[in-house]
């Protein structure tokens, strides 16, 4: 089936089987291979992407359903030389051991920076109706569709609560 | 994952094709898939229809059947007003899935039983007939109540147990284009003799909304235990909301996850409750009247127990009875 990706700003046509995962379009048709397919089951998080801005789990949803959709991998969110706040951040925090699971840790982050600024509550927040504290228990609540065998989160932790006042865009999103 | 054909509906009139599996998030549908459990030959996207929004009417809120769990758990109505549904919907899956599963796909959800997950053994419910390994094997997560000696299989959605508390209304939309509409209890079957049959939807109907009506007076409250703090399906789960006047309780609903093959509700311990002092001896007295009959398998006798005490908890803590 032919259809059109917009990836990171760049409009791709391409001819694929309609069982294709988002994931593996990007990884085997487009070449994007900083989104990872670990458990591609929805379990592990390294697969995480944004769709129009919101996180989701790219091995969980077909290519063919995406059409006209804007998709961002972390292709799109900072380069060698160019790094995003959040990518320096896990840099500087030692946010990963192997690496495997780091893009998806960062544009989950990235994800779920945008939701906490507008105000989402989660599972841990005491007051639904209240502005949410930007606090550990928090980062754990939200980022738990993410795992990390190598066991850093202490460092994910750490950077994702550096970064996070200069990534996100929380004036747009509140409004 | 076996080939099929995808087909986008841009209009109601496309979405009622009997011979097509519908797709929305698609979070539980490919997930299924890939592990061949579910083999549709064709499947409707219906993503692009008009059912994304969340509106107020008289006495009732509807929720667009494509609302996405995140959309309905973080709308500031339904945080405010019924925030045991945010509660519920919080405590499920993770900030990435619930960015994708819609409100539809959430009640059609399929078990975690594990017999059912694995295509090498029998599981009655995936193919009819061949039996039930989860009743002598590994039965953990299973139901207590509600089910059958052909399926013990539980309904793992939680906002599916507190759409149950709220007495929400499922708005179905027929080939024709007529609306039915339906309870949660009228919307789940038990299993009887054919657990494969799990909802009352037929060929060619499409999922349109669901309906809210006023939220009940009283105070909210969602209770989910599980194995881990996030990211698992719960053990036993509760949503309650208990109303309370001079030292009695004038209102008390509450409806279970976890325990049976669809959200479940006891009208006869909720009357139990309603006009009577809060104690100790009366939410044993409520608990006991939601376990009867209960039939546990082995690695699930704990949930029996456990159902007792969540009960006493979730009632102590609305009623202010026990800390």
């Amino acid at each position: 089936m032919e259809i059109t990706l917009n990836v990171n700003g760049e409009s791709h046509r391409l001819d694929i089987d309609t069982r294709t995962t988002l994931l593996d379009a990007l990884r085997n048709h487009l070449d994007l291979t900083g989104s990872k397919k670990g458990c591609d089951h929805g379990q592990c998080g390294a697969c995480t992407m944004l769709v129009n801005g919101r996180r989701i789990n790219g091995c969980l949803t077909l290519a063919v359903m995406h059409e006209d959709d804007e998709i961002t991998t972390i292709e799109g969110v900072g380069q060698p030389g160019a790094l995003s706040p959040l990518q320096k951040a896990f840099v500087k925090h030692d946010g990963y051991q192997c690496g495997y699971c780091t893009p998806g840790q960062i544009m989950s982050a990235k994800g779920m920076i945008d939701e906490f600024n507008m105000g989402w509550p989660s599972n841990v927040t005491d007051d639904l109706t209240a502005m949410p504290d930007f606090s550990r228990t928090e980062i754990k609540e939200r980022m738990s569709g993410n795992l990390c065998r190598c066991s850093a989160y202490p460092g994910i932790c750490a950077a994702i609560t550096e970064a996070a006042p200069d990534e996100g865009t929380s004036k747009e999103a509140a409004e | 994952m076996k080939p099929f054909d995808y087909v986008r509906a841009t209009s109601h009139a496309d979405a009622h094709d009997s011979a097509a599996r519908i797709i929305a998030g698609g979070t539980n549908l490919l997930d299924l898939m890939k592990h061949e459990i579910e083999t549709p030959t064709k499947l409707l996207d219906v993503t692009r229809l008009d059912m994304t929004e969340i509106e107020e009417a008289e006495n009732s809120v509807r929720i667009g059947a494509l609302v996405t769990n995140a959309d309905l758990a973080a709308d500031p109505l339904i945080r405010e007003r019924y925030g045991v549904l945010s509660r519920a919907l919080l405590a499920g899956a993770t900030g990435q899935l619930r960015n994708k599963a819609s409100t539809g796909g959430n009640l059609l959800q399929r078990t975690r039983c594990p017999y059912f997950y694995d295509t090498t053994q029998p599981c009655n419910k995936r193919e009819p007939g061949s039996g039930c390994m989860a009743m002598e094997g590994r039965n953990r997560i299973l139901a207590i109540l509600g089910t059958s000696e052909h399926c013990i299989a539980t309904h793992p959605s939680d906002m599916a147990v507190a759409m149950r508390l709220l007495d929400a209304r499922i708005e179905i939309e027929k080939p024709g284009g007529e609306a039915q509409i339906l309870t949660l209890d009228e919307f789940y079957k038990l299993p009887g003799d054919t657990p494969h049959e799990e909802t009352a939807l037929e060929a060619g109907d499409l999922i349109v909304a669901v309906h809210l009506p006023d939220a009940p007076k009283g105070a909210q409250m969602y209770r989910k235990v599980r194995d881990r703090s996030s990211y698992a399906f719960a053990l036993v789960s509760c949503a309650a909301v208990v109303a309370t006047d001079r030292g009695k309780i004038t209102d008390a609903a509450l409806a279970f996850g976890g325990l049976a093959p669809k959200p479940w509700r006891n009208t006869e311990m909720e009357r139990l409750l309603i006009g009577e002092a809060p104690s100790e001896a009366l939410f044993d007295k409520a608990a006991d009247v939601l376990l009867e009959g209960a039939q546990s398998h082995g690695d699930n006798d704990f949930k029996i127990p456990l159902t007792r005490r969540v009960v006493k908890a979730v009632l102590g803590e609305l009623t202010g009875a026990t800390q």
